[in-house]
């Protein structure tokens, strides 16, 4: 009798994990062919990206990559990149961070793939957002650590299971800010595209993603910072990169090794974070790829300037 | 065939719209429907639209107007009735259609200017052909025309943004201009301009539709913009449309007390005509009679003077009583008519606030239309009759008019003695 009323047993147990791995299992079971085969896919992709980012000198590739900030950017941004890549260099720590760049960049791209059409979908239905926004908040808010679990066991060890634990990660913003982005155009603009008889797939293309662009590409930055961080997590399951050499720093003790693997990240960090807020808060069409593509396509004569901002 | 029909159009927001039609036909009235958790927008709207016209909706925030308007171009379905252009029902239309029609018969102003602002003015200004497919160069050549007719030239490649309010909305303007529809809609569109830039886009407005001929449906809550541009007005109050008339119908025929009260205080002076206060001559004489039978009529009703007109009533001149008088002895009449001066003759449709200056100078204007008939007579004082009823927004009638009738012949006398 007193054991009916201790609130231990007022609760019955509620084996919420265990039914989530009965259903995993027959999951595996049943797609264990296409994950193998879609394993080894994003392998090859990602091994192949790295090997490309490999392959050249690395001094040449950090002179691209500070080219690259100035293009988008401007000269102390380039400065900064080419002593940032010169310091990565200089720790040794260039070919896992060239592994890690490519992981990530890989990652980005699925997240943006998968998460902008989820965005624009969502913006445009308010039924798919409501039943998005949970499934966006449980994504992001389970420990990045918890994904590692289902994906080894689909993939195995290895970068194809970390890939797949990144974007799982990193995509909610990627939805998220693609949603808000086109929702907060103008409603006005809109009905103006309708009103002169625009059909909706022209109104998306020509009003509502150059008008949410500037949110898009916070979301992309955001995707590229959180893609980032569990890429470094996924060394656990063999991410490979410079997640590799922080979980054999911790494995070690080596606090040398640690510290230059952390600070690799720092700076793919910084500079990944300021290439792309550049090229969301310029204004559209106003930056200096355009005016390479105006110099380099206009003749001479109509080289006056064509804005008098 | 009408620009637009509207035929019984609703508008009930909420989950059984229909059902709030259907109510609202059976004589349910707003705030039943209220409670029940529907909002009527527009309530059996009907109005036809002719071709060239500008027709005005007017009414106070809430009261239905931009609900309606974007019935019109199928931006908003009604939950009832339908809209036709040119005879063809926009509302039944769907998806290609509907695109169609609004490509090819209806354009938009919008109050906020809605302009997209990455584009240029330009490529602003050719949204509407740029969806109709028309090619990049003809296009440019296109909105570059509209940009001029709307005043705005050297802008073409700038940003909307940095322009100011009503350069902002003449881009719109042009915009829609450019799309060169039958059919134009403006929601407001000046409404968010200056007062004195507003006034500039009305006049500019008219001008336009002058030249173009375009059809125009008008949306403000501005009485007096209303008043200033609309051919014809519809009044619009809690989602119904309470009348519909010119301007001078509305202020002088006001439907009910809230039509009445809210035209109170309009400046009654620039928008009643100088037809709507003149009177028929008391006597006219004609160009062939002689100085004995003029004299006689001058006695007998007891004028000063009187204007003198041909046999197809086209106004000659005028003569005094004195100066007939002095030569009864006279054949004819044509030597001592003198010509009526400019200011003295107006046409049907000048506005009262014009008479005053002319009034000042001549006891009795003369109202002559297009082929110089004589259409009738403004004494001073009837103007002024007619003023004091304005103020005290009564309807001027005759019978008011014609008992102050007699202090204006002393007066006339006076006038002419000096």
């Amino acid at each position: 009798m007193i054991e009916g009323t201790t609130p231990l047993t007022i609760v019955p147990p509620l084996p919420v994990g265990e039914l989530f791995e009965t259903g995993f299992d027959w999951f595996k079971d049943t797609f264990d062919a296409a994950f193998d085969a879609i394993g080894d896919f994003i392998n090859s992709v990602i091994d192949g990206f790295a090997e490309l980012l490999q392959a050249p000198e690395p001094l040449v590739l950090a002179i691209v990559f500070a080219l690259l900030a100035w293009l988008v950017r401007d000269w102390k941004l380039a400065v900064g990149s080419l002593v940032g890549m010169v310091v990565i260099i200089g720790m040794d720590m260039w070919d896992p961070a060239m592994e890690t760049l490519a992981l990530v960049v890989v990652a980005t791209l699925f997240a943006l793939v998968i998460g902008i059409p989820l965005g624009i979908w969502a913006a445009r239905s308010p039924a798919v957002s409501r039943i998005l926004k949970p499934v966006m908040d449980f994504m992001q808010t389970m420990p990045g650590f918890v994904w590692l679990v289902p994906v080894v066991i689909l993939f195995g060890i290895g970068v194809a299971g970390a890939m797949v634990a990144t974007v799982i990660f990193a995509l909610p913003p990627a939805v998220r800010l693609t949603e808000l982005g086109i929702r907060q155009v103008d409603s006005e603009v809109v009905e103006a595209g309708h009103a002169f008889g625009a059909g909706s797939r022209q109104i998306l293309k020509d009003i509502q993603l150059p008008l949410a662009l500037p949110t898009l590409m916070a979301g992309v930055n955001q995707v590229i910072m959180l893609a980032l961080s569990m890429a470094v997590i996924a060394g656990l399951v063999g991410g490979g990169g410079l997640g590799n050499e922080v979980v054999s720093a911790i494995s070690t003790l080596d606090l040398a090794l640690g510290f230059d693997a952390g600070i690799s990240v720092v700076i793919l960090a910084i500079f990944l974070d300021r290439l792309t807020a550049s090229i969301g808060s310029r204004r559209p069409g106003h930056g200096r790829l355009r005016e390479l593509r105006d110099r380099f396509t206009r003749t001479p004569a109509d080289r006056t300037p064509a804005r008098v901002s | 065939m009408p620009a637009i029909e509207a035929h019984h159009l609703y508008k009930v927001f909420g989950r059984k719209g229909r059902e709030g039609v259907r109510r609202l036909e059976a004589g349910a009235d707003t705030d039943e429907l209220k409670k029940a958790g529907l909002t009527p927008a527009v309530i059996d709207a009907s109005f036809t639209v002719e071709e060239g016209e500008i027709f005005v909706v007017m009414g106070l925030s809430g009261s239905g107007k931009s609900t309606l308007i974007r019935m019109i171009n199928g931006l908003h379905p009604p939950t009832a009735g339908h809209v036709e252009l040119y005879g063809e029902n926009i509302t039944a239309a769907t998806g290609k259609d509907l695109r169609r029609l609004r490509r090819e018969r209806i354009s938009m102003v919008f109050q906020h200017f809605a302009l997209f602002p990455h584009r240029s003015v330009i490529d602003n200004a050719a949204y509407g052909l740029e969806t109709q497919g028309v090619a990049k160069e003809e296009r440019r050549r296109r909105a570059h025309e509209a940009l001029e007719l709307c005043g705005l030239t050297g802008w073409d490649e700038h940003l909307p943004s940095e322009l100011s309010g009503g350069m902002q909305q003449r881009v719109g303007l042009a915009r829609a201009l450019a799309a060169d529809t039958d059919i134009l809609l403006m929601d407001e569109a000046f409404s968010a301009l200056d007062p004195l830039i507003r006034r500039d886009m009305q006049d500019q407005l008219i001008e336009l539709q002058q030249k173009l001929g375009k059809t125009i449906l008008f949306i403000t809550h501005d009485l007096n913009e209303a008043m200033r541009i609309g051919d014809r007005i519809a009044m619009m109050r809690n989602g119904r449309i309470v009348q519909v008339g010119t301007a001078e119908e509305i202020l002088t025929d006001p439907a009910n007390d809230y039509v009445a009260q809210f035209v109170a205080d309009v400046d009654r002076t620039r928008v009643l005509t100088a037809s709507s206060v003149m009177e028929p001559p008391a006597a006219v004489l004609g160009a062939e009679q002689g100085p004995r039978a003029a004299h006689k009529l001058m006695r007998e009703h007891q004028l000063p003077a009187m204007f003198v007109t041909g046999r197809d009533r086209t106004l000659k001149g005028y003569v005094t009583e004195d100066e007939v008088g002095r030569h009864l002895d006279q054949k004819d009449i044509t030597g001592l008519m003198k010509p009526v001066p400019d200011f003295a003759r107006v046409t049907p449709d000048t506005s009262l606030a014009d008479l005053f200056g002319p009034a000042a100078e001549t006891p009795a204007i003369a109202v002559v239309d297009d082929a110089g008939r004589l259409n009738g007579v403004i004494p001073r004082i009837t103007l002024l009759a007619a003023l004091a009823a304005a103020n005290e927004s009564e309807v001027t009638t005759s019978s008011e008019t014609e008992t102050v009738l007699t202090p204006d012949i002393d007066e006339m006398k006076e006038a002419v003695r000096d």
